[in-house]
């Protein structure tokens, strides 16, 4: 094993001096607390270690030892539902053993190391094997069945199945005879270094949505299973709310929450809904597919910036399972910010704002590990990503925000003008795109519902108004003609009837595809039959003071997800009103 | 005292503002607390940085009057401590947590590093109840809660001061608990000191107080010390002694200063305007101390007030606190200029927890909703007054004019308070009705006709 000597502190960067046999990346510990470290830099017998425990008191002369292994994580049944930090130490085996402050010094296994598991074996005698090939499945959660895998890089012949009533992570299950004619033994678990790729068969196109239950998301810019997506907004403008949404309502199978370098509460909250709340899909809580990791922000600061690396490789294995994963990531601007002062203390030649010149890479390094891919010649899995993005001041021209917007595909931006005037989601119509709407486009057709027309109509009215809005700046509303007056109040609908939708409603928190179609096609088509009237003669004030106007704005509310008839009556209701209004103007 | 201080050194390398290199020591590790001494001159400091056998020390008080060869330097072997024990209300100390008062030391029932540690978040509680400060633009639109922290986004000669005086004198837990009062000052001018002494003095608030004072002529290193000393207290207060403990720190502008100026001395590479990269990391560091925990009864709930630079929401200082706090309260110099009190800008300032602390059983149950309308209907007075000072008043729709009586009202006979006067959560939401019958029903989308029949005529 490699060793050096503590020669430099200064805050979480160390220096080692006579160091021999460390390599790039490998874990190692440091003093007799035996903090954690990761080798970052090698020049010559000195070695640059970043350290993922608080460093005060620590001096120079402090050993430091090499384990051989890289930073990896330990995947394998018992992490869904629980809580770990930057490097995957579960928070709740500190609390019982700190305390309700993290001290340092403690390195409680990732995985419990009691817990029996009961394994439905697949496999047997002489089976040919090759990556990923299921060995058993064990029911981790009453909604995840976590599929036991045979490691990458193992291919051959399965020598013995070894029975038990139950297995603990650490029993050998099988033994494989590999291609050279080696015994392998394969466990419950297995460690993957967290900075590489798990391998997959091929890249496969994007099929299917990742429906989300966000109107403004599914219909106006969805995002595809197996996408890349990112929140960008200031302070205030409702990314974590987002995040939250996005994390209950996603029809994902397993969701990985990574609360990076942010608010303590925040986690708190998200550690007390998830449990209660229940998934719109089985009726189970959600807890029972989610996997949260949080450093937040006053945790030390190279745990964060390992935190994005600890939760990709989770979704990868879960994703190697068949599975498809959503990741959650609020915020990468903390774990940009978390680079930067790791490079900074390492005194490397900044580029722009202070980041490092490789930060563009280590963000593609991220999103591009998110993916809809064959694992093996008979499974599909993906990983999708949606990374928050937090611009300092609102500068969206920021390094973090233009680096990020070259790697993902839907842009998600958040408005502060629509936050201050309370429309949440404050996800601006004129700046986001989403690049899968065609990719996905079957699945709305699979369902019979035209949402390409709408959506074109949608963004045509929004588009008008925004011009409109300009010339009423100057002139006054009054003074435009009726009909453009009307596309301000069917653009008024669209956004208060279908774009905002309130987080905090039992009823409009989660919207499926069918109320989002009658939701979109009742607004316009009263826009359509408001313009017929108009043209009859009918005076514009007429027409929107009809109750049912105001009305309209309240059906995310309203309407139950079930009650979808209810939206028959309401077009029912609606010609009768426009009947009624044409009589009175013959 | 001698023995305990088992490394010591006579003489420094180099010296530079608040920064100084000693060589030649062994032993030494990072962050622990030194003790600089030279005739009489005692000064605390902490070490930054060891290479070898080389230390970079930061000298609280500056290096002013060091003499490079006779100056002692002993190294303690423990980050900087504060003696915590609950006779520590009612007690001034300086930035450093030593007592001035001339009431003698305090008997520290524990010593603790003043850097804390992290609070774990399993062990944390999400907060939920409500502090009701008497003022309505707080209590109705940004309400503050028990665990929260909530920043006064100020600027130079607006009255930051007089609210936060305001909200430790009328918030109240209960008819018979009060909070304590942990009051950190940094870098803050005498005269502004004296303000808070007098205006806690006159709410009765002294003897549940602990203050830690770094004045604007102290030594600016003090300044990263003094929040720390006070945060250190306040957790002992709150989850060893089970109370609920409100924090007032003021200003944090000068806090980042004194941070720059060190860093800017060590020589590192600087982020935006000039401060370090650690900024928001270490800005956490103080933030995050706050909280309600699992199964313990005390509470951090914390004010931080600070100045924006030339007004600037969007400087570093402001931007990143934004990020980690829960929400902000933004001061307006317009309505300030107009003599509106307390001058908040309701638009730009929120309160990120305040919705699950109001409502049904909590406030009342019209607050959630009627939060909402106010807030949209006075976004929508910014722009019917930038339209009217185009076409002219004359000019707007009935329903346009409306608004502007509407946000005439709403600053005139919502916001506008005494400095002193004290509103129950009721009358803040009755005033919020009042003002929002200038606007004719349909313009209510946020309300239920249920809500509006029961609460209009209040």
């Amino acid at each position: 094993m490699g060793e050096g000597v503590l020669y430099r502190i200064s805050g979480p960067i160390v220096v080692s001096r006579k160091t021999s046999g460390l390599k790039m990346n490998e874990e190692v510990r440091i003093g007799d607390e035996e903090l954690i470290g990761e080798v970052i830099e090698i020049n010559g017998e000195e070695a640059v270690i970043q350290v993922y425990e608080e460093t005060t008191g620590i001096g120079p002369g402090a050993n430091v030892y090499g384990t051989g292994n890289p930073i990896s994580v330990e995947l394998g049944p018992g992490l869904i539902g629980r809580t770990f930090d930057g490097i995957q130490r579960p928070l709740v085996v500190i609390k019982e053993e700190q305390g309700i402050f993290i001290k340092r010094g403690l390195n409680p296994k990732p995985l419990s190391r009691d817990r029996e598991w009961e394994v439905d074996i697949h496999l047997k005698k002489d089976d040919l094997v090759v990556p990923n090939t299921i060995i058993g499945e064990v029911e981790e959660t009453s909604l995840i069945r976590h599929r036991i895998l045979i490691p990458p890089g193992v291919y051959g012949k399965v020598l013995e199945i070894i029975e038990l009533p139950g297995y603990r992570v650490e029993d050998t299950i099988c033994i494989i005879e590999d291609k050279e004619g080696e015994r392998r033994e394969v466990k419950l678990f297995h460690k993957w270094p967290v900075r590489k790729k798990r391998p997959f068969v091929e890249r496969l196109p994007h099929e299917e949505i990742l429906f989300t239950g966000q109107r403004v998301i599914d219909s106006i810019f969805p995002l595809a299973k197996g996408g890349v997506a990112a929140i960008p907004g200031g302070f205030g403008t409702g990314k974590t709310v987002t995040q939250h949404s996005l994390a209950k309502w996603a029809d994902a199978d397993i969701i990985i929450y990574i609360g990076c370098g942010e608010r303590g509460n925040e986690m708190a909250q998200v550690l007390e809904e998830f449990p209660k709340l229940k998934d719109p899909g089985s009726g189970k809580s959600l807890m029972e597919r989610t996997i949260l990791i949080a450093n937040t922000s006053n945790m030390p600061v190279t745990a964060r910036e390992s935190s994005i690396y600890t939760g990709i490789t989770m979704a990868e294995y879960f994703r190697d399972m068949g599975y498809d994963v959503a990741l959650m990531a609020d915020s990468t601007s903390r774990w940009a910010e978390a680079l930067r002062e790791i490079s900074g203390r390492m005194e490397e030649m900044p580029a722009e704002k202070g980041y490092p010149a490789y930060l563009g890479s280590r963000l593609a390094g991220f999103y591009e590990r998110g993916g809809r891919v064959k694992v093996t010649e008979d499974r599909i899995g993906s990983v999708s990503v949606i990374g928050a993005v937090s611009p300092p001041g609102g500068d969206f021209s920021e390094p973090v925000t233009s680096n990020t917007k070259r790697f993902v595909r839907t842009f998600w931006v958040l408005d502060k003008e629509l936050a201050y005037s309370r429309h949440y989601p404050a996800i601006s119509w004129a700046n986001s795109y989403s690049g899968y709407f065609d990719e996905i486009a079957k699945w709305w057709e699979d369902r019979d519902i035209p949402i390409r027309s709408l959506r074109i109509r949608v963004m045509e009215i929004l588009t008008v108004e925004t011009h409109l809005r300009q010339i009423v700046q100057l002139v006054g509303e009054g003074a435009l003609p009726e009909k453009e007056r009307l596309t301000l109040k069917e653009a008024e609908l669209i956004k208060e009837g279908f774009l905002q939708q309130n987080a905090l409603s039992t009823v409009d928190a989660y919207c499926s595809p069918e109320k989002q179609y009658r939701m979109l096609k009742m607004i316009l088509d009263f826009g359509e039959g408001a313009r017929d009237l108009l043209e009859r003669g009918l005076p514009l004030f007429k027409i929107i003071e009809l109750p049912i106007f105001s009305e309209l704005k309240r059906m995310g509310v309203e309407i139950e997800n079930e009650e979808i008839d209810k939206f028959d009556k309401l077009a029912e209701r609606v010609e009768k009103e426009f009947e009624k209004l044409k009589e009175e103007y013959g | 005292m001698d023995s305990i201080y088992h490394k010591r050194h006579i003489g420094a390398q180099e010296l530079t503002g608040p920064i100084l290199i000693v060589e030649g020591v062994e032993n030494v590790g990072f962050g622990e607390l030194v003790l600089i001494e030279q005739d009489d001159i005692n000064r605390l400091g902490r070490v930054l940085e060891v290479a070898g056998n080389r230390a970079v020390c930061q000298i609280f008080a500056g290096t002013s009057g060091i003499d490079r060869e006779k100056v002692r330097i002993r190294f303690t072997g423990s980050p900087m401590t504060l003696p915590v024990s609950e006779e520590m209300v009612g007690r001034v100390f300086d930035g450093l947590g030593r007592p001035i008062d001339g009431c003698g030391e305090v008997i520290g029932e524990e010593e603790r590093d003043v850097n804390g540690n992290p609070l774990n978040p399993e062990a944390r509680e999400y907060p939920r109840e409500n502090i009701l400060t008497g003022i309505s633009a707080i209590d109705g639109l940004t309400t503050l809660i028990r665990g929260q922290k909530l920043p006064i986004f100020s600027g130079a000669g607006l009255p930051h001061n007089e609210i936060a005086a305001q909200v430790v004198n009328q918030a109240r837990i209960s008819k018979e608990e009060d909070f304590i009062i942990i009051f950190a000052a940094m870098g803050i001018k005498a005269d502004d000191a004296d303000f808070f002494m007098r205006r806690f003095e006159e709410g009765g608030a002294l003897s549940r107080l602990v203050t830690f004072i770094n004045l604007a002529d102290s030594p600016s290193v003090e300044r990263l010390i003094t929040p720390r000393c006070a945060l250190t207290a306040a957790e002992y207060l709150a989850f060893d002694k089970g109370n609920h403990v409100l924090v007032i720190m003021t200003d944090l502008t000068n806090y980042c200063e004194a941070l720059r100026e060190v860093a800017s001395a060590m020589g590192e590479v600087p982020s935006r305007k000039g401060y370090p990269g650690y900024l928001y990391s270490d800005l956490a560091t103080l933030y995050e101390r706050t909280g309600r925990v699992k199964g313990k009864e005390g509470s951090i709930t914390q004010i931080p007030i600070l100045t924006m630079p030339n007004d600037d929401i969007t400087h570093p200082i402001p931007d990143l606190t934004g990020y980690i706090t829960e929400g902000q309260i933004v001061l307006s110099r317009e309505l300030h200029q107009r003599d509106i009190y307390p001058p908040i800008d309701i638009l730009s300032s929120l309160s990120r927890l305040m919705k699950d602390g109001i409502g049904e059983g909590r406030t009342r149950k019209d607050h959630p909703d009627l939060y909402s309308q106010l807030y949209a209907s006075y976004s929508r007075v910014q722009r019917v007054r930038s339209l009217a000072s185009i076409i002219g008043e004359d000019e707007l729709s009935e329903v346009d004019r409306s608004y502007l009586r509407f946000g005439e009202d709403f600053e005139g006979k919502f916001l506008n308070q005494g400095k002193t006067e004290s509103r129950s959560i009721e009358e803040t939401l009755n005033r919020g009705w009042e003002v929002l019958m200038n606007l004719p029903e349909s313009e209510l989308v946020r309300l239920s006709k249920e809500e509006i029949e029961e609460y209009r005529s209040k």
